[in-house]
């Protein structure tokens, strides 16, 4: 049984389209992520599931109730959809505990409050007001209130978004925990790619109006669809490879793939931590220039400039635990399979841009 | 999660929530229709007379008199109140003058005084001051407040960042001041240059004690001394083409000289050491707040004395004041009611037609007092025999008139309604309209009260539409002194003016604090 799903959505903000045929599905149970830069129509998707927005089109469907199809539009209220917004949105007239207990019935209320005052680690803080608790607090309350009537999937609108970098990652890591305890199949919207791959079990991409691929972090990371979705979830290097079958040969040798494709020229996708720095020239390495290198805690960021004669792009990008020697050269060596990009135009590369020229001439 | 039982409320019928969705539109355009159909009514009316005599009357040199009248004081009373209120804004705000928050209510409390009590004050003790330099002098020292208020608030929350960057790029005070400051208040500026402009081309009582004919009392007495009805309405027409003229040239100047700013939050600037200028700076203020506050209170307590030795205080003061307050308190009580719906629409909706209803009703704010009175006489006449000159028809008056002002507070009071209450309300199963009681209006609770006081104090002083819609056979504050001071009665004039004053101060003192605004206690997150 699926949790949510939609289809054929179509949505618009006055006469601009804003969701566009989209298609998704989160499965019972799951926390998916619905990743995208801003301005990508992720924000009206979450009022759309929540019954704010009306779409032109298209299927909702939770469980196995219709909550949006061409005759149906339940409203906001009959949803059992619970939405916690960027701010938080607490109610600032009211106590906290007044605040969880909003959505239930009042019979219900104190009991229900105190174990979800108990489940978000807020016990005590009851009788307080929104603004007289921290912003992280301010999140976790506006989190119990929306679990508080048991929905039956829960929305979140970059709800981290406004809290500082440590509390972030913190806060994330405890909602994520907090929403397994609970059992609820959840939505998060964000665009700090950190955030979905720390939060999700499931990752959408979004760009245009449109999901472009839907998969488990850890495959999205090092599978992605195309260029767009693999720079959206990290830094990369294109490097034009020669396709076959099962492998590619490249500037740095032969290299498995990820998955088998048809034999011909084509494009594979090296994360910077599989280009490696190799202690001495080999027969599969590549040499390359240092042109920046910047130590950033956990790891040095190096920018490379390798000599056009191999074809490759003309900066590569490595991740290394140890500082390489300054403004001198390297040697690069690649690890672990590639991946083919279908859609292919290598990055920007000056050699690759030449011999598409000469290919049309 | 869905195994379990879900802890929601049983819901409406589908036809009671269809309703509930659809109707606040609706009660929203109504509203705003209201309020909007006294231009129609004077167009209506100014139509009924038919082109010919609408070209024979604007054809007399007495329109041309008028014109130049009514723009040659707007003109120069909007100039000197654009640098009275600035002048005094920058002082209070932006210099080390020695005490600012005296200076601050001392600089808005001349708008407590009614502009026609203002020129009572000067007539009555100094009778050479009429005509258009007596007018001038008294519009601008009982209107300066409306520059000095706005430009002061945003003196006081604008961000230190830009003058500073302009000091370290070599320029120096004055300049910074020319280049960054000045600019920085144009919203400011336009905004209060406006609502001079438009109390100067509404204001009747001043001008008819200062013997300065003006279209609002060319309008009056067409009406009230000739009963010409058809001329009176033309003129109107004229007034109201007036009216919208400022208003669009004032759109303009906004969009010119917006301000944008977000994200952090502004931090306030050091203030100027005024060094060997501080003397005449405190001068330079003291002598504004005593032609401008101070001579309306000496003639008040002086008149006050003076009528109290020779009569006794009547009773009719008190029955005045109770009949006044009724009618204001109504008149409150229903634009409140009108605004909230229609603040609501436009706040929940950014939607072109919520904001052209929105506008619609902002546009009714430039028609003069006089222009809405004459409407609703018109109307009353034609359509509603039964309650002319009777008190439903001036509470109603008061309502339209002063319809933006409460429109103005109850959108005010919902910008700090934080985003998305209202759809995590909803998004908690809870019906819309349970929405609006126990969340939306408990958080505007504090805006409905300010509108509801704007409006009651606001129309309690109010003497044009009063005088021309007063119930038969009850006076107002407003009236009977209007009665007494034709009879040129200063004495017996007095007590009335200041408790129209004292009424008034209540009303000064919540805009000046809504304008400035307190330092809110921050919110914790953003």
């Amino acid at each position: 049984m699926s949790g949510l799903s939609i289809s054929k959505l179509h949505a618009t903000h006055g006469h601009t389209a804003v969701l566009r045929d989209l298609e998704l599905t989160v499965a019972n149970g799951a926390l998916a992520c619905v990743l995208g830069p801003s301005g990508c129509g992720k924000s009206t998707l979450l009022r759309v599931i929540a019954g704010f927005h009306h779409p032109v089109s298209g299927t909702v469907t939770v469980g196995d109730r219709v909550i949006n199809d061409d005759r149906t539009h339940i409203p906001a209220e009959r949803r059992r959809i619970g939405y916690v917004p960027q701010d938080g949105a607490l109610f600032p007239h009211l106590t906290v505990a007044a605040n969880i207990g909003f959505g239930l019935p009042r019979a219900e209320r104190r009991e229900r409050v105190a174990e979800m005052l108990d489940l978000v680690g807020l016990n005590g803080l009851g009788d307080r007001h929104p603004h007289q608790l921290s912003g992280g607090q301010q999140q976790r309350v506006a989190l119990a209130r929306a679990l508080a009537p048991r929905p039956e999937l829960l929305l979140l609108d970059e709800p981290f978004a406004a809290l500082d970098a440590a509390l972030r990652t913190e806060l994330r890591t405890e909602v994520a925990a907090t929403l397994r305890r609970a059992g609820a199949t959840a939505i998060l919207v964000t665009h700090d790619v950190d955030e979905a791959l720390a939060f999700a079990d499931v990752i959408a991409v979004m760009r245009d109006g449109q999901i472009v691929q839907a998969d488990a972090p850890h495959t999205l990371y090092h599978q992605p669809a195309d260029v767009g979705v693999a720079r959206t979830l990290g830094e990369t290097n294109l490097l034009p490879a020669e396709l076959a079958d099962d492998h590619a040969i490249t500037a740095f040798g032969n290299l498995p793939l990820t998955a088998d494709v048809p034999t011909g020229d084509g494009v594979v996708l090296l994360r910077p931590h599989q280009l490696r720095l190799a202690a001495a020239s080999g027969p599969h390495t590549v040499e390359a220039q240092v042109v920046a290198c910047a130590f950033r805690g956990h790891d040095y960021r190096i920018e490379l400039a390798t000599d056009t004669r191999h074809d490759l792009p003309e900066r590569l990008i490595t991740y290394a635990d140890t500082a390489p020697p300054e403004a001198g050269t390297v040697h690069l060596q690649a690890h672990g399979p590639a991946h083919p990009i279908p859609d292919a135009e290598p990055a920007a590369p000056a050699h690759a841009r030449l011999t598409a020229q000469t290919a049309t001439a | 999660m869905s195994t379990l039982r879900p802890l929601v409320r049983p819901s409406l019928p589908p036809v009671l929530r269809w309703r509930a969705g659809r109707a606040l539109p609706l009660v929203a355009g109504l509203v705003a229709l209201v309020v909007a159909c006294p231009l129609v009514f004077i167009g209506l009316q100014a139509g009924r007379s038919g082109w010919d005599s609408a070209g024979r009357l604007l054809e007399r040199p007495l329109v041309g008199t008028l014109l130049w009248h009514t723009v040659s004081l707007t003109a120069a009373v909007t100039a000197a109140a654009l640098v009275l209120g600035f002048t005094a804004a920058y002082l209070v705000e932006r210099t080390d003058l020695p005490g600012r928050r005296a200076w601050t209510v001392a600089l808005a409390m001349p708008l407590a005084v009614p502009e026609f009590v203002h020129g009572y004050c000067w007539v009555s003790l100094i009778p050479s001051v009429q005509g258009y330099w007596g007018a001038v002098l008294v519009m601008t020292s009982s209107l300066y407040p409306l520059v000095f208020l706005p430009v002061a608030a945003t003196l006081r929350h604008s961000d230190a960042a830009a003058e500073e960057v302009a000091r370290s790029l070599g320029h120096g005070r004055l300049a910074t001041l020319w280049r960054v400051t000045l600019p920085q208040t144009r919203p400011a500026l336009a905004g209060g240059a406006l609502l001079v402009s438009l109390y100067l081309l509404g204001e009747y009582g001043a001008f008819a004690m200062l013997r300065f004919t003006t279209f609002a009392t060319a309008i009056y007495t067409e009406y009230e001394t000739a009963f010409d009805t058809e001329s009176a309405s033309i003129l109107t027409l004229v007034l109201v083409a007036l009216a919208l003229l400022v208003v669009s040239l004032d759109a303009r100047a906004a969009r010119r000289g917006r301000v944008v700013r977000e994200g952090t939050t502004a931090r306030p600037c050091a203030p100027q050491p005024l060094g060997r200028w501080k003397a005449p700076a405190v001068a330079g203020l003291a002598g504004v707040v005593g032609t401008t506050l101070g001579v309306p209170v000496y003639a008040l307590v002086y008149w006050t004395m003076r009528g109290n030795s020779s009569t006794l205080p009547s009773t009719s003061i008190l029955s005045a004041t109770a009949a006044t307050l009724g009618y204001a308190l109504g008149a409150a009580a229903i634009a409140t009611a009108a605004a909230v719906p229609v603040a609501l629409y436009a706040w929940r909706r950014a939607t072109r037609l919520a904001r052209a209803v929105e506008r619609a009703v902002y546009l009714t704010r430039a028609l003069p007092g006089i222009a809405v009175a004459l409407a609703v006489v018109f109307f009353a006449i034609r359509y509603a025999q039964p309650v002319y000159q009777q008190p439903p028809l001036l509470v109603a008056g008061y309502a339209m008139l002063f319809f933006p002002l409460a429109l103005t507070a109850v959108r005010a009071s919902l910008a700090h309604v934080p985003h998305g209450v209202e759809d995590a309300a909803r998004s908690l199963g809870v019906r819309p309209l349970a929405v609006l009681a126990r969340v939306t209006l408990p958080l505007i609770l504090p805006g409905l009260g300010a509108a509801f006081a704007m409006v009651a104090l606001t129309a309690s002083t109010e003497l044009t539409a009063t005088l021309l819609l007063r119930p038969t056979g009850t006076e107002t504050l407003a009236t009977q002194f209007w009665i007494y001071t034709t009879d040129l009665a200063w004495g017996a004039a007095a007590p009335y003016a200041a408790v129209m004053t004292a009424l008034s101060i209540p009303a000064v003192v919540l805009l000046t604090r809504r304008t400035l605004g307190t330092p809110r206690p921050s919110k914790g997150m953003r």
